[in-house]
């Protein structure tokens, strides 16, 4: 037997600060795995924000904060697609324009070792059942960044297949667009709710309790749309089903 | 000859280039709002372009590696761009050797006037007619062209030139004769009128074909075969009757002087071998290396364009034949920008771009915006990269484009020459900022700096997680807010807000994991 991995948890500025649950879930899910999760205080924000609207200078001092923060690491665990998405596709980008040779070579070597929880749990620790309970039916909504920039594929389902008791139903149209989409839900505020309507209105057709998927981000936005319509579907983040149990519900 | 294209030191964007038709234009979100509201349109183009969407799926999930000639049509245009002036000089010099004549227009302004004097000169107008009409007077009756539809030409307002000077250019694309005669501009790639339906077409074919030649049968319903009937006969006489047609191009391959055209209708095949003359104006990106490489092109292009595996009608002319098709054969490379584009290692890759509008079809925002909120002649998602780089962000409309996405990344996975439109719309957006850096910041700038500045530290971070808490208590048991003061108020327009939390994850993570200091 190996020793326990060890992660270090990018909790993401928006989860830690506005969803907190998120984070909380996937210490207890991955401790209960087994995993020793560590929590450097010093981490705040990838930049996503700022680097995807176009402010990518300010942008900088954000990957460089990160390096610092996760270099020494061997494993960084984030229950968030856009977020890795941004570390592994956009960070090594910021460096080299920002000219900072060295800060994109310590970028280049950190990024392989950034997961998203569903990527961290099938390919690092090899787990698809970890033992989670939650009889309740539920829909996936796959957000853009894990499946078209992380290219998650179906690690998300089969962790949730593997759940016990949950009722899981296929949304239709599943990989368009909610419409969120960063600073794009507030600039064209229109369409973006146009998009995130239609995708209300399949969740709803699924006639599911709990749309579940693996970014908070959209999930506001989704969630903020099903609220203002009464529609009595709540919004769940992956990490939460996983760490649900029978002892100790979500 | 001219030589623009190569000569021009290439400036540097913004420029701020912006065309008649398109100019003072809006922002994108406020073109897009009479699209969006309009319930009909909205569902026309749903139902449109989800029809080609899933055809194209089909036929592209029958190639056995779809993924592999993605790679290669994408090598292949990189290698013709990133040795461009060789590969143009190889195909000026094999166009020559074929007989046709070639011309290099530096911008939309030289390419009109060129084709406008080749139009002239072809059709007898009396030489210097132009300098004869703007001092009024005039002794020639004007004349016609016919065209195949060629983005170019709309991209350097062609028709609007030719008009100008007193010559009638007839579209022969049934779309595009559909947005011509209804004085409207195209709103797809591919489908021009794609916001039309049936019975509008129906009214815009009874009410102008007869004034611009001949009419509509009498009592011509809606029905799709009657439409194209009407347009058929209608454009039938105007066919046999031009002696000068005008055309873009798919393709040029260089090392054959070959140009090719797919179309459908066979509009094209008509107006590339009927006239006597024949002008054909092409962007220089459209050049392909070999003859090898147009084997790729066939493949990957009408499987995205139409969802077709094989496009009905395509038509290849290397020069002039003697005895056979057009006798006078011209073509105009056209730069317009895009040499500019070329500079750019990353933006370079837009000129890859073979037009197949795939990623006009998987595109929520164009889905629901429609093509008009683009201002320009491309829309979508290669129209929100591609009209930036050639005109520049200076105007409301072209700094507003490269935010018209959520960033899905659909357009990419759709695209077959592997154009990463999402990463091209991220450093667009920088130069959009970097722009306005130096003057007084938007309320926008400063709430990033701010932002920035506070994710800088992590103990600024927890005093704005502090104020989150001590505010969750004055919303008590509620979890969600229905209105928020501007700017927020374009957040609670349609969605809740949720409450902060009472505690943050680290303020937990300290109670719960760290030591107690004592
Ligand atoms: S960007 Fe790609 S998908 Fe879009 S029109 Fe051009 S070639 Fe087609």
């Amino acid at each position: 037997m190996t020793a326990a991995p060890r992660v270090a948890l990018f909790a993401t500025c928006f989860n830690d600060t506005m969803w907190p649950d998120t984070p909380r879930a996937t210490v207890s899910l991955l401790e209960r795995l087994g995993v020793t999760v560590e929590f450097p205080m010093a981490q705040t924000c990838c930049g996503q924000m700022f680097t995807n609207t176009g402010y990518v200078d300010e942008a900088v001092p954000l990957v460089r904060a990160f390096v610092d923060v996760f270099g020494s690491y061997d494993a960084v665990v984030a229950p968030s697609g856009s977020c890795t998405g941004s570390v592994r596709e956009q960070h090594q980008w910021i460096a080299e324009r920002s000219g900072d040779s060295g800060l994109a070579r310590e970028v280049e070597q950190l990024t392989p070792r950034v997961h998203e929880l569903s990527e961290y749990l099938v390919d690092v620790l090899g787990v698809v059942d970890v033992g989670a309970y939650f009889p309740h039916r539920v829909t996936y909504h796959p957000t853009c960044h894990s499946l078209r920039m992380l290219r998650v594929g179906d690690r998300p389902q089969q962790l949730l297949r593997a759940v016990r008791g949950i009722d899981l139903v296929e949304l239709p149209s599943a990989t368009e667009c909610c419409g969120f989409g960063g600073t794009f839900a507030m600039k064209n505020a229109d369409i973006s709710v146009a998009m995130g309507s239609d995708k209300a209105r399949h969740i709803r057709e699924t006639g599911a309790e709990v749309v579940v998927a693996g970014d908070n981000s959209c999930l506001a936005h989704i969630g903020g749309l099903l609220d203002r319509q009464r529609a009595g579907v709540r919004s769940l983040h992956l990490a939460q089903i996983l760490a649900s149990t029978e002892e100790d519900p979500a | 000859m001219k030589k623009a294209a190569r000569s021009t030191a290439p400036e540097r964007n913004p420029v701020g280039i912006t065309t008649p038709t398109y100019l003072g234009m809006p922002k994108f979100p406020k073109l897009a709002a009479p699209e969006l509201r309009n319930p009909v349109l909205r569902h026309n183009l749903q139902m449109a372009t989800h029809t080609i969407r899933d055809k194209r799926a089909q036929v592209v999930g029958e190639v056995d590696d779809w993924e592999a000639l993605r790679v290669d049509g994408a090598r292949s245009k990189d290698a013709a761009l990133n040795n461009l002036d060789e590969h143009l000089e190889e195909l000026e010099r094999n166009l020559q050797k074929a007989g046709a004549t070639v011309h290099w227009a530096r911008d939309a302004e030289e390419a009109c006037s060129i084709v406008v004097e080749l139009v002239q000169e072809s059709l007898g107008a009396p030489a210097k007619y132009s300098e004869e009409r703007s001092g009024g007077e005039t002794s020639w009756g004007g004349g016609e062209v016919v065209k195949v539809k060629s983005m170019a030409t709309q991209e350097i307002e062609l028709n609007e030139a030719l008009e100008a000077a007193g010559i009638s250019a007839w579209e022969t694309d049934l779309a595009e004769l559909i947005v011509q005669l209804g004085h409207d501009r195209p709103s797809h790639i591919l489908v021009p009128a794609i916001h039309r339906n049936r019975s509008q077409i129906r009214e815009i074919f009874d009410r102008e074909m007869g004034k611009v030649g001949r009419p509509a049968p009498d009592g011509m319903t809606d029905e799709p075969a009657q439409l194209a009937e009407a347009a058929r006969q209608h454009l039938r006489e105007k066919f046999l009757r031009a002696r000068v047609a005008i055309s873009g191009a798919n393709f040029a391959v260089a090392d054959t002087g070959t140009l090719v055209v797919l179309e459908s209708e066979g509009n094209g095949r008509m107006c590339l071998t009927l006239p006597e003359t024949l002008i054909s104006v092409v962007g220089i990106e459209k050049v392909v290396p070999t003859w090898d490489d147009l084997g790729t092109f066939m493949q990957l292009l009408p499987r995205s364009s139409t969802g077709e595996r094989m496009n009905p009608y395509t038509t290849m002319w290397t020069g002039a034949t003697p005895d056979d098709g057009p006798q006078d054969v011209h073509v105009v490379l056209l730069d317009n920008g895009r040499t500019r584009v070329l500079e750019d290692e990353l933006g370079r890759q837009a000129l890859r771009c073979i037009r197949c509008s795939a990623c006009l079809n998987v595109c929520p925002v164009y889905e629901r915006a429609g093509g008009h909120a683009y201002g320009s002649v491309y829309p979508g998602p290669i129209g929100a990269v591609l009209t930036p780089q050639l005109r520049g962000t200076a105007s409301p409309i072209d700094e507003s484009l490269p935010y018209a996405s959520s960033l899905c990344g659909a357009c990419f996975d759709a695209c077959p020459v592997r154009i990463d439109i999402p990463r091209m719309l991220v450093e667009l957006r920088s130069q959009v900022v970097d722009q306005h850096r130096g003057g007084v910041p938007s309320a926008e700038a400063a709430g990033m700096r701010a932002a920035s500045w506070v994710f800088g530290n992590h103990k600024r971070l927890e005093g704005v997680q502090a104020g989150a808490a001590a505010a969750s208590r004055l919303f008590g048991k509620r979890t969600s807010i229905s209105q928020l003061p501007w700017p927020a108020s374009a957040w609670t327009q349609a969605r809740n807000a949720p409450t902060p939390p009472k505690e943050s994850f680290r303020s937990w993570w300290r109670r719960t994991h760290e030591e107690p200091r004592s």
